[in-house]
């Protein structure tokens, strides 16, 4: 994890509690330019996964990854992850058949649990991976969706 | 830019359900404008920092690969009826929205 990113990160969020003007002043784009963003260039599963630290994630039981079966547009797919291990840090989704996998990463802390939902883009059926890190382990879990619409376009 | 958020909060429990509705276009960079032929330039959050009662619990790095005007659902154990939560991104043009609700 970069340290730093999480200082500059964390600056900012304690400025929201103060003032949400003030906090929208004080993110400087320079700042968030600094943060590692390497997965979001990576092509491929494997290059991502070695950008976030998670190769050879253990396959785990206590990650539920809910996702339809089949999904009729690939430009909006709601994702679930809830993970059940304890001491989950964060949760990353990745879109395994996407021209870039990376979709995103999730810190949690001061009692966020361990769930994440959100929606994503498919561009062709695909395993959606979760990658959970906890206690400096690395869990992984995956579904496959079947999409019959691409949503990256192009 | 910096169009509306929408924040809902609400307590199941101890356990607060929060759910955010962005609005961005979310652009990858990889589509092509379907008249031009030209890609479209990418326009998407990078960051976005969730904090509930004062405290960080939500810090995420995204990239194009989230639908566009981004939904996010997260639970934040040890949550009280009447805490404030603030939701604020920022993009990769350097664009930022912030926003606040109280859990209720």
């Amino acid at each position: 994890m970069n340290h730093q990113r999480r200082t500059v990160l964390k600056g900012v969020g304690s400025a929201a509690a103060v003032g949400v003007a003030a906090a929208a002043g004080l993110l400087k784009p320079t700042a968030v330019f600094a943060a590692d963003r390497s997965a979001f260039d990576a092509k491929g599963v494997d290059a991502v996964m070695k950008a976030l630290k998670a190769t050879g994630a253990a396959d785990s039981r206590d990650i539920v990854v809910k996702a339809p079966d089949i999904a009729e547009n690939g430009a909006v797919v709601p994702v679930e992850v809830t993970s059940s291990i304890a001491g989950t840090d964060s949760i990353a989704i990745i879109a395994e058949k996407n021209a870039f996998p990376m979709v995103g990463e999730f810190d949690l802390s001061n009692g966020a649990q361990g769930f994440i939902s959100t929606r994503i883009k498919l561009a062709n059926t695909s395993h959606v991976r979760a990658v959970v890190k906890a206690g400096g382990k690395v869990f992984t879990a995956a579904k496959e969706v079947k999409v019959t619409i691409g949503g990256c376009g192009g | 830019m910096a169009e509306p958020m929408k924040i809902r909060a609400t307590m199941t429990g101890d356990v607060a359900d929060i759910k955010v509705l962005m609005n961005h276009v979310m652009e990858t960079g990889t589509r092509k404008d379907a008249k031009t032929g030209q890609l479209v330039p990418a326009h998407h959050i990078n960051s976005i920092v969730a904090t509930v009662g004062g405290k960080t619990v939500l810090q995420a790095e995204i990239g194009g690969a989230v639908s566009r005007n981004p939904f996010l659902g997260f639970k934040v154990k040890g949550a009280k009826l009447g805490d404030k939560v603030t939701v604020s991104w920022v993009d990769n043009k350097g664009d930022k929205n912030s926003a606040e609700a109280t859990i209720g």
